[in-house]
């Protein structure tokens, strides 16, 4: 049982603070925060104790989401599924988690924390219980953008561009919101890559997450790619596409890539309430809609994937006749041309003692930067098209550089966002809402997007 | 407090409070009393509004009642007396149509935690167990709960906990969930609520409706059911099984603790819950949230201690990424080495690799430090790793490194070669105590092996008035003691410098004392001093035990599922790199030897005196040397044994020896106290049967040391614990060895105080059974190569004291 919740900044301003049972003193905010800031030089445990006191948190979204307890038998698992189910549902209801959005919306999230636990016990969790609870109204927090006025057309038709999901849509409060439903297929890679480019760990852990907002429907039905294989299981013959998908995505849907291999992922996991009937059969999940998000179904392949990785990197490393540590990187992104990863940063751990850093890029639009403090310099590239290759030239100014300190340089992490992409080569074939929505036709927006876990090439 | 000027803002806020105008437009009223409690929140003191906002509690604006209701559920233990006011209008609405308003006022009113309102409440609550809403009566059951909090001691209802009990059969999933944490508070006296058969299935039965955190709860009380056969046992385990494999966490989680707590007696059951659970485990390893793929490596951690090979192929998913917190990273590396097999080694040692140079320092130490574990089986492969990092040249790696070795060294000694050839330059580099202790110990113990120890250690002594630290002054006065007793020539004078600073010049006691301790010892003869300063090089227990045994599920079964696995951050990582151990008693080792030896002295001259029987042997047996040198491996211990049971009657230079000790049951010390005390003496235990485990054997050996020859003792301890049995197994080794000597022990009679001596001191041990108090009688079996009779007495004297001197675990 939980005896207090309390959300806390990072700077340790207290946000949010509810006592369920009254066994634990309003002190123990302090304590907590005494303990963040502690000067040990790494993130706090995640669990904590003073004196009878445990101290649980979750940082999320740059907040601590505490709860405490005086027994030493609670389930950690269930009060930090909790936690972070507590995030979820302030996300869901007020757009996102952040200060100020917790700040402006206390009021609502008092009201969460009422009906979400009693005397300290969970009682529900669930978004269609709590909207019926539910009274205070969130306020949005989004701050006013040139940008939003650019999808207005002339004289407020739509453009071309509002076909296209806002990258904010999935970022709005729930409640009066349009009637929209929003499939994201999210994947999350992590690689360990050796020197010479093989692969000693790919993984790539999936999950399809539904975000619902309509009023009226009893039913969605998801297809997924017909030739989806699971597990060893001998592979499916395909089967002829029989009915045209009506899907609105977002963007136009890239030509599917031509992967020979079915998709094929080795686990996967259901949400309880998806109906497996036409699964087997045909890979169609079925599901009632819940307000808010919820995981439908998560994925997981590891090895095997279908598609090179996404990177490679040529290092040369040397020392020239000045002393300098010369770094010579060649990018290739091995992406189908058509699309592209963006936000791509690639850090590379660089020696101790880095005075300074002059660079060579190969285009204007990339930077570097040294960061000393983290042994590290971070190479930024906006926008990395498939197929193409960056390079970049960084000379490094070492002080005491001695043969040793080549081996100090690496490996490389990069991080990176491909949207539009799937690793495993997961799609949603279909998406249908029963019954027919009659009042207006709901927006239903499919998004795919491969994010980077741990991409960490050697050197 | 964020804001200075909070006076002035309560006192605004009072003003507009009680403005007329804002309590009749209901938006600015609602807005005044947001703000309230947006200041509460942060932590400023509104108590003094509260009169204000028991006015404001009357509205049908239910927003603004749940805010006044989250203000007064924190100020009315303040305010009793006002508080009365609140308690008709909550009484009031707790008659209202609409059930989202009844079960807001019953929950607030039962939150107020007010004693003096019980009587207003209660009748609320009876009404309210009986309301047509779920939500009410999920609320009422609870609100029990909370008036036994608020009074413990009054008296339980036991209408009250009747109508719990039929609440379990409510048709809302939650209401029944709630009924048994109520119960559970109330009854808490009992042990909570009773789980009798129907019970059990009928929750069983229901799991299914209840969500995450319901599934959680009951089956964490469904553990305390015993079911009453097999194949109930097995029905329940079958019905479970759905759960075990659930992608929630929490649910996978409690089911597991459930059946281990059910399968307690049935281990395998047990081990194939383990195994099918591991797929969930591992997919909730990569979950996106961090504290929850923490939570799942320290019970990950469990399970290993049980089933080693577990996760072995699995090894990959334990690798760190890049931007993970420490804290997971170093749960992390503390699976992977208890994952490494022939098969994955290779990949392992090059992913820890990568970790020894992380920016984080600590995530450094722990890599290479984890690198240190693994060689312990493969210390090849790992000694090049290590000395590779050597060549890095930097401060925090070398000293990790540098303690990493003196650690792999103490386990398995076979390295010590490369370790020494390593060992050149690092003094330079080296600049924090605990790395310079270290190297210091290494050049102490085997400076025969390292060519310029003398010049490393002539420069700490150099620079011994600038050291701050005690404790390397303190190593360093040992290592060089110790490098002059084998490279005297060239150590002398150092020596002699160092010892005049630590007598004449230091300032912190302990080095000024030691320093006189080794100066008198030196002045005893070198001989003496050799006895006391040469110390151990290596732990040889760890050497014989390979690997861990695989410990019971239930050892850890019940920690299973609570913080305790998630707190023992400290504690395991102690455990895992033992450096801490060592650095704090490394230094103090030798002269606790001393001391115990001295103490050993005394205690053996007092035996002589209290066993004054002309017979005994023991008073005629000096005190014999003994020593561990040259160490003997399992293997030869095991073939000397052996050929000692064939050989020795024909080849006379042999002797085997019989012998019977009584002592207080030693079968109940842990086997760490045991190996010490026997350490202590110079006495090596070789290999051990678990304490508490019939019949329990020791194996040791030991050299003795007595001029003009010295001998090899191997010997055998045996505790069958049944008396009969042991006669007879006497009887045939009597028979077997009819032509060895057999020393029939002498029944050393214990003085009576002495005994009431130890059962004093046991005392306070409440599960101390009447077995440990008893006298057991152990078997010891000794043989010896070459054959001296006054050496075996001698050792055997030593030996028995050693025994008796023990006591049985946890004092």
């Amino acid at each position: 049982m939980i005896s207090q919740v309390f959300i806390l900044s990072s700077k340790g301003d207290r946000l949010v603070y509810k006592d369920f049972r009254g066994d634990v003193g309003s002190d123990a905010v302090g304590l907590f925060y005494d303990k963040v800031t502690a000067p040990t030089g790494d993130r706090l445990p995640v669990v904590t104790t003073y004196k009878d006191v445990h101290f649980v948190h979750v940082w999320q979204g740059g907040l601590y989401l505490v709860a405490t307890t005086t027994t030493a038998d609670s389930p950690p698992f269930a009060i930090i599924e909790f936690l972070n189910r507590l995030a979820a549902l302030i996300n869901d209801y007020c757009g996102s988690l952040s200060e100020k959005t917790v700040q402006m919306n206390f009021a609502l999230i008092y009201e969460l924390l009422d009906e979400m636990l009693d005397f300290g016990y969970v009682q529900s969790t669930s978004c269609d219980v709590l909207k019926n609870f539910i009274q205070t109204e969130a306020l949005s927090s989004r701050p006013f953008s040139l940008f939003d006025l650019a999808n207005v057309g002339l004289f407020g038709a739509d453009t071309q561009q509002s076909k296209v999901a806002p990258g904010s849509a999935a970022a709005r409060p729930m409640q009066g919101g349009k009637s929209e439903i929003f499939v994201d297929v999210v994947e999350r890679m992590s690689v360990v890559m050796g020197a010479n480019g093989v692969l000693m760990k790919a993984e790539v852990e999936g999950e399809v997450k539904v975000k619902c907002f309509l009023p009226s429907c009893s039913e969605i039905r998801v297809g997924l790619n017909e030739d989806l294989s699971i597990g060893t299981s001998p592979l499916r013959g395909r089967t002829t596409r029989c009915s045209l998908s009506k899907i609105k995505v977002a963007k136009k849907f890239p030509p599917f890539l031509g992967y020979g291999a079915a998709v094929r992922v080795d686990e996967c996991h259901f949400h309880p309430a998806v109906r497996l009937d036409d699964f087997d059969a045909h890979r169609v999940l079925r599901f009632g809609p819940g307000q808010g998000e919820q995981s439908v179904m998560t994925y997981r392949l590891a090895d095997h994937l279908p598609l090179a990785p996404p990177f490679r990197l040529f290092p040369a490393i040397e020392k020239d006749n000045a002393g300098r540590l010369l770094m010579f990187f060649k990018l290739r992104c091995d992406l189908p041309p058509k699309s592209a990863a963006v936000d791509v940063s690639a850090t590379v751990r660089v020696p101790k003692g880095c005075v300074s850093l002059s660079q060579e890029l190969s285009s204007p639009d990339q930077s570097a930067e040294l960061r000393p403090q983290h042994r590290a310099v971070v190479w930024n590239i906006a926008r990395f098209p498939g197929g193409t290759q960056l390079s970049a030239l960084f000379k490094l100014d070492v002080p005491a550089l001695s043969s040793a300190s080549m081996m100090e340089v690496g490996p490389v992490d990069l991080t990176f966002e491909l949207p539009k992409v799937t690793a495993s080569g997961l799609r949603v074939r279909f998406l249908r809402l029963a019954p027919a929505q009659h009042r207006g036709p709901a927006q239903r927006w499919v998004r795919y997007v491969t994010r980077s876990d741990s991409y960490a090439i050697r050197i | 407090m964020p804001y200075l000027g909070n006076d002035d803002t309560v006192k605004d806020l009072k003003r507009v409070l009680s403005n007329p105008h804002v309590q009749s437009d209901q938006l600015r009223y609602r807005n005044a009393i947001l703000k309230v409690i947006r200041i509460m929140s942060q932590g400023v003191d509104v108590s003094s509004l509260f009169s204000e906002m028991v006015k404001a509690c009357a509205t049908v604006d239910i927003v603004q009642k749940k805010l006044v209701y989250v203000f007064l559920c924190s100020y009315a233990s303040l305010n009793p007396e006002l508080s009365l006011l609140v308690i008709n209008t909550l009484r009031k609405d707790c008659q209202d149509p609409n059930p989202m308003v009844r079960s807001l006022a019953l929950r607030n009113m039962t939150n107020l935690r007010l004693p003096s309102l019980m009587e207003y409440v209660e009748q609320p609550l009876t009404a309210g167990l009986r309301d047509r809403a779920a939500c009410v009566r999920r609320v009422a059951v609870l609100g029990w709960a909370k008036l036994h909090k608020l009074q413990p001691n009054s008296e339980i209802d036991g209408a009250v906990v009747n109508e719990l009990y039929s609440l379990l059969r409510d048709p809302d999933p939650v209401v029944m969930v709630n009924c048994l944490r109520a119960l559970e508070e109330i009854l808490k006296e009992e042990g909570g609520v009773a789980i009798n058969k129907p019970i059990a299935h009928h929750l069983l039965n229901r799991l299914k409706e209840c969500d995450v955190w319901g599934q959680s709860e009951v089956l964490k009380i469904l553990q305390r059911y015993q079911p009453h056969s097999e194949d109930e046992l097995f029905d329940i385990l079958s019905l479970l099984d759905a759960s075990l494999v659930s992608p929630h966490t929490p649910v996978m989680a409690a089911t597991l603790s459930l059946f281990l707590s059910l399968c307690s007696t049935l281990p395998a059951v047990s081990l194939a819950a383990l195994e099918r659970v591991r797929g969930p485990l591992l997919a909730a390893c990569g979950s996106a949230s961090r504290e929850i793929r923490f939570t799942v490596l320290c019970h990950i951690q469990l399970l290993l201690r049980s089933v080693p090979g577990l996760m072995g192929a699995h090894y990959k998913r334990f690798f760190c990424g890049y931007a993970e917190p420490a804290y997971i990273k170093q749960r992390k590396m503390q699976v992977l080495v208890e994952l490494v097999n022939d098969d994955n080694v290779a990949m392992l040692l090059d992913e820890l690799k990568e970790y020894c140079t992380d920016v984080n320092t600590d995530t450094a130490q722990a890599a290479i430090s984890a690198i240190g574990r693994i060689g312990r089986s493969y210390s090849d492969r790992c000694l090049v790793i290590l000395t590779g990092l050597l060549g890095l040249k930097q401060e925090n790696i070398t000293s990790a490194v540098v303690q990493t070795m003196r650690d792999l060294v103490w386990v398995s000694p076979q390295c010590s070669d490369t370790v020494c050839n390593a060992l050149e330059g690092c003094e330079e580099i080296l600049h924090d105590s605990q790395g310079k202790q270290a190297l210091l110990w290494l050049l102490g113990t085997y400076g025969d092996k390292v060519f310029s120890a003398p010049y490393t250690l002539e420069a700490f002594i150099d620079g011994v008035r600038c050291e701050t630290s005690s404790a390397v002054k303190m190593e360093l006065l040992t290592a060089t003691l110790r490098l002059f007793l084998c490279r005297p020539a060239e150590t002398q004078d150092m020596l002699g410098r160092l010892l005049h600073y630590g007598i004449e010049e230091e300032t912190d006691m302990c080095v000024r004392d030691q320093a006189l301790l080794y100066y008198r010892l030196l002045q005893c003869g070198v001989d003496e001093t050799r006895k006391v300063v040469q110390g151990r090089r290596s732990d040889p227990s760890l050497g014989v035990l390979i690997g861990r045994p695989a410990e019971p599920v239930s050892q850890w079964a019940h920690i299973f599922n609570t913080l305790t696995p998630l707190c023992q951050i400290t504690s395991e990582t102690e455990l895992v790199n033992s450096s801490f151990q060592h650095t704090s008693y490394q230094p103090n080792s030798d002269l606790s030897d001393a001391m115990n030896a001295c103490q050993l002295q005394s205690i053996e001259e007092s035996v002589g005196e209290h066993t004054q029987s002309p017979s005994d042997i023991l008073v005629t047996s000096t005190i014999v040397p003994l020593s561990l040198l040259p160490t003997l491996t399992p293997a030869e211990f095991e073939h000397l044994w052996i050929q000692g049971i064939t050989h020795t009657e024909k080849e006379q230079d042999g002797v085997c020896m019989i012998e019977h000790v009584q002592c207080h049951n030693v079968t109940h010390s842990s086997s760490q106290s045991f190996q010490a005390a026997m350490q202590l003496v110079n006495i090596q235990t070789l290999a051990f049967t678990p304490i508490n485990v019939l019949p329990w054997r020791v194996y040791l050996y030991t050299h003795t040391e007595a001029p003009p020859c010295s001998t090899l003792i191997l010997g055998e301890l045996l505790y069958t614990g049944n008396a009969n049995e042991e006669e007879d197994a006497f009887e045939h080794t009597k028979g077997y060895h009819d032509a060895n000597i057999i020393v029939v022990g002498e029944q050393i009679e214990r003085k009576a105080n002495h005994e009431e001596d130890v059962t004093l001191e046991g005392k306070n041990k409440s599960d101390l059974t009447k077995d440990n108090g008893q006298v057991a009688k152990l078997k010891v079996t000794l043989k010896q190569k070459p054959r001296d009779d006054k050496a075996l007495r001698g050792f055997l004297s030593i030996l028995t004291t050693v025994l008796h001197t023990l006591s049985p675990e946890g004092e």
